[in-house]
């Protein structure tokens, strides 16, 4: 089993339902966000192109904030979830500085909080808030490890882009381009 | 699903914008709202609720909400507001509206109002007598596409469209910003149009998320739509390329149609449009291929330049010459199932109403704000004279343009109120507030719109009203009480009369808690026209009029026809203003989910723009429109390619000027204040509002001088 999410670029509009949906879910103090989105113009007026797409913590499978943790409180999970144990974390904050998606934020409660994929609902059979709530179905969440999953289909047949791969990452968050 | 035990859940349709989506509140036993999940059977949104949907829940727990009735009071000499029992400030508006219904006649109280809430207050106006009734949102938003297409199709549009995007082979799109619009269903099937590999044209001078999404994006100088429109269907009739059979059966007019748009060449249309010759006709090649799978979409805020209606009217035609309306991926036959009235006594007939104040307007089938407003400042011209305003739910200042006037005409009313959930703007000038609950905190009437399949949808209090707030029934029901209606009001509570209704349609209250949505099978017939199916339009003739001889005998333009208009002067740009995906106009700035994710607008300018003007990004600015008037506050410039360099763009609905507004008051600016021309629609009334033009100032203008 390995968790992937899958966000098609062609139809994101950008509206950031993502944004509230994660934070009505999980409680995300207003104020601080799991998910954001992210827009990048090219070319000059007329010939102009958008692309539109929702960012949060990549879930890494060569994930630095892990690596770099003192405590043990970032970990990953069997199925390649990242997550903080918020009693474990001291917020000392070196997994935020670690972090090349700056996909980290300090609660206001002393720990440090990210996107937890919706471990919560997925243990009840349920898809991430943020995918369960898109207007545009632009998301998609599934097991890679599945060659039958719609994850694994649409990255073999459409044209794909990860974040950041330079920094050697190997994000499970894939943009269909 | 399963879901967590923890909550309870209570069935709503958003009140957020007018989509009217079907949700469903989690609520726990402290009375707190946890989240607003969209109810996955409703056809209005299929599971899936919007930004502004989802952050519904700002509504309810907005700190800066109205909490007490207020009235307005003196104190050493300074205007100011008192709190007050709902027993004072229900006492002191049913005793103004007697006053003004014995001295001027019922007539003289308007009921200016957007929403739910609206609907109670409408059956207490016309037990009480008056028909003096009116909406921004007709003649300042989709007022003149109804028109247009009332001519053609005998049909209005209505809400929601019934555009067949989930089918459509091509989408056109003339200003429409499907996307930055979250109308949900339509945001929803466009994606679906995307997947099914549909084509996307879309006409905009501002390079929209669904420009971005398009195969084809044509840059339209602004204010020519029109020719745009009429050169199409000059090579879409010369090269032969529209439905014979059907516009042979159901059209009238054709011949007439053809020797009109024989003039308008796509090189006429260059001219004009700066679209090149050979993309016009590409995308007339394009739209005709796909039909009558192919929706010239009729948008929705329409009022921009005056010739709306027959623009609208230009859209309507086209589509018909493609035969797209009645056919699968164009328009579908739309059906509702009408909710049986709660019986009351017969309403008495008032001598005047909303029709008369806009007689000037043959087609207008709505009440006209404006000209409701113009109504209330003393003329002795005028024939129906407006002494009382009950504004429910809308923010007349941040929606109506030419606040001057709306000032004068509030300064000459004898009595004003307003109900709002939140300290708008326009209630700083009422004589009596009073606070509603939110939509989560309340019944209202159940919802039933026209789609492909019947569908309602129940609305339940999931908590309590929060601080002393009231719902629009209670409120709608004390007044007719003390007014002497209570006849009109007989039940305690408005579940009586949901309950009574539900059953009545063969359903209970009981059952719509547990649903929340139930859908009807259709009755009306097949969605779609069958080939060479009878078919009758609403339209005079019976039939798609491509020709209106209704508008000839009224002196109007039969076809319509292109006429230039006002381009800004050298200094000047043209202000163009739309809609955020995350906000719905001014009333959701200050909720504290939605401003987190957009606080403030942002004035969209051309880099060669911000060359001129020695601009940089996230620098504050000031406008000043043609006629003077200068922004309250500065707004940040956004220098982006996603604009033309002869507009600049803005969101609509910020700048709020209202302190009480804590996270809105400041934020941007308005561009409502900055509209203060406006090109009237002589079919209906409609305020085009798209002409007016701003020079931008780098420097903070003096607030002293007086000129």
């Amino acid at each position: 089993m390995k968790y992937a999410m899958v966000i098609d670029t062609l139809k994101c509009v950008g509206c950031s339902d993502c944004v509230v949906a994660c934070q009505t879910e999980n409680d995300v103090p207003v104020g601080y966000c799991r998910d954001w989105v992210t827009e990048s113009v090219s070319g000059t007026y007329p010939s102009v192109e958008l692309e539109l797409k929702s960012e949060r913590c990549n879930h890494c499978e060569n994930a630095p904030c892990v690596r770099c943790c003192p405590t043990g409180a970032s970990h990953q999970t069997d199925e390649g979830i990242v997550l903080v144990t918020a009693d474990e974390c001291i917020g000392c904050g070196a997994c935020i500085a670690s972090c090349p998606y700056d996909a980290r934020y300090q609660h206001p409660d002393g720990y440090v909080d990210k996107c937890t994929f919706c471990a919560h609902r997925l243990k009840e059979g349920q898809l991430p808030a943020c995918v369960s709530v898109c207007p545009t179905k632009c998301m998609y969440f599934g097991d890679l490890d599945d060659p039958t999953s719609l994850v694994s289909k649409l990255l073999k047949a459409r044209k794909h882009k990860v974040l950041a791969p330079e920094a050697g990452t190997k994000p499970n968050v894939y943009y269909l381009i | 699903m399963k879901l967590k035990k923890t909550y309870a859940l209570t069935p709503t349709y958003c009140e957020v914008c007018f989509w009217k989506c079907a949700a469903w509140v989690h609520s726990d036993d402290q009375g707190n709202i946890q989240k607003i999940i969209g109810n996955d059977n409703d056809p209005h949104c299929n599971g899936r609720l919007c930004p502004r949907g989802t952050g519904g829940v700002g509504m309810y727990s907005d700190k800066d909400r109205l909490k007490k009735p207020l009235i307005r009071t003196t104190v050493d000499g300074t205007d100011t507001f008192k709190e007050a029992s709902w027993e004072e400030a229900l006492d002191l508006v049913a005793q103004k509206m007697q006053e003004i219904k014995d001295t001027h006649g019922p007539e003289s109280m308007a009921l200016l109002k957007h929403g739910s809430p609206g609907s109670h207050l409408e059956h207490l106006f016309k037990a009480y007598g008056s028909d003096t009734i009116g909406e921004p949102a007709y003649a300042q938003c989709r007022g003149p596409r109804e028109t247009g297409f009332g001519l053609t199709y005998g049909s209005w549009v209505g809400s929601p469209e019934p555009t067949d995007i989930r089918d459509t082979k091509c989408l056109v799109l003339i200003g429409a910003h499907i996307g930055e619009n979250m109308h949900n269903t339509q945001v929803q099937e466009m994606s679906d149009a995307i997947d099914n590999g549909a084509s996307i044209i879309t006409v905009d001078p501002r390079f929209s998320t669904a420009a971005s999404k398009s195969q084809h994006w044509l840059a339209i100088k602004p204010s020519t739509d029109i020719a745009l429109l009429l050169s199409w269907m000059h090579v879409i009739i010369q090269e032969d390329l529209y439905n014979k059979e059907y516009v042979k059966q159901y059209g009238l007019g054709f011949d007439a149609l053809k020797d009109h748009v024989k003039k308008y060449t796509p090189e006429w249309a260059y001219g004009i449009t700066t679209i090149k010759p050979a993309e016009i006709r590409k995308t007339a090649r394009i739209m005709a291929a796909a039909a009558p799978s192919t929706i010239i979409h009729p948008g929705r805020h329409v009022t921009w330049y005056g010739d709306d209606s027959q623009r609208s009217r230009a859209i309507a035609i086209l589509n018909g010459l493609l035969g797209s309306w009645g056919n699968r991926g164009g328009f579908f036959f739309k059906e509702k199932i009408s909710v049986p009235k709660f019986p009351h006594p017969a309403y008495p007939h008032p001598k005047w109403g909303w029709h008369d104040i806009g007689e000037n307007y043959p087609y207008a089938e709505m009440g006209i704000t404006n000209e409701m407003i113009k109504a209330s400042i003393p003329d002795e011209n005028n024939k129906y004279p407006i002494k009382g305003w009950f504004v429910a739910g809308t923010n007349l200042v941040n929606t109506i343009p030419q606040k001057d006037i709306i000032e004068k005409a509030i300064e000459s009313l004898d009595f004003m109120v307003v109900m709002d959930t939140m300290p708008m703007e326009i209630t700083g000038y009422a004589d009596v507030i009073l606070p509603e609950c939110t939509y989560l905190e309340r019944y209202d009437g159940i919802r039933s719109a026209p789609n492909r399949e019947p569908s309602i949808a129940l609305r339940a209090p999931a908590v309590k009203p929060k601080y002393d707030s009231q719902p629009a029934w209670w409120i709608s029901k004390q007044l007719g009480n003390r007014l002497g209606l209570a006849d009109y009001f007989p039940y305690e509570d408005f579940e009586e009369v949901i309950a009574w209704q539900l059953k009545e349609m063969g359903t209970s209250l009981e059952e719509m808690k547990k649903i929340g949505v139930k859908n009807f099978k259709r009755k009306s017939g097949d969605l779609y026209l069958k080939k060479g199916q009878a078919y009758e339009f609403g339209t005079p003739s019976g039939k798609i009029e491509f020709y209106s001889e209704d508008l000839a005998s009224k002196g109007f333009d039969p076809m319509p026809v292109y006429t230039p208009h006002d381009t800004p002067d050298s200094g000047f740009y043209r202000l163009n203003y739309g809609r955020s995906p995350m906000h719905t106009f001014s009333r959701t700035i200050n909720n504290p989910n939605l401003s987190d994710l957009t606080d403030e607008n942002k004035l969209w300018v051309n880099p060669k723009v911000a060359r001129i003007e020695d601009l940089k990004n996230d620098q504050e600015v000031w406008l000043e429109n043609q006629d003077g008037v200068i922004s309250s506050f500065p707004i940040k410039v956004r220098i982006t390619e996603r604009i033309r360099w002869d507009s600049v763009y803005m969101y609509h609905g910020f700048g709020h000027n209202n302190k009480k507004l804590t996270r809105a008051h400041g934020k941007g600016a308005s561009d409502t204040e900055l509209i203060t021309k406006i090109q009237i629609d002589p079919l209906m009334g409609g305020t085009g509002m798209r002409g007016n033009f701003v020079k931008i100032l780098i420097d903070e203008p003096s607030k002293d001088i007086v000129l």
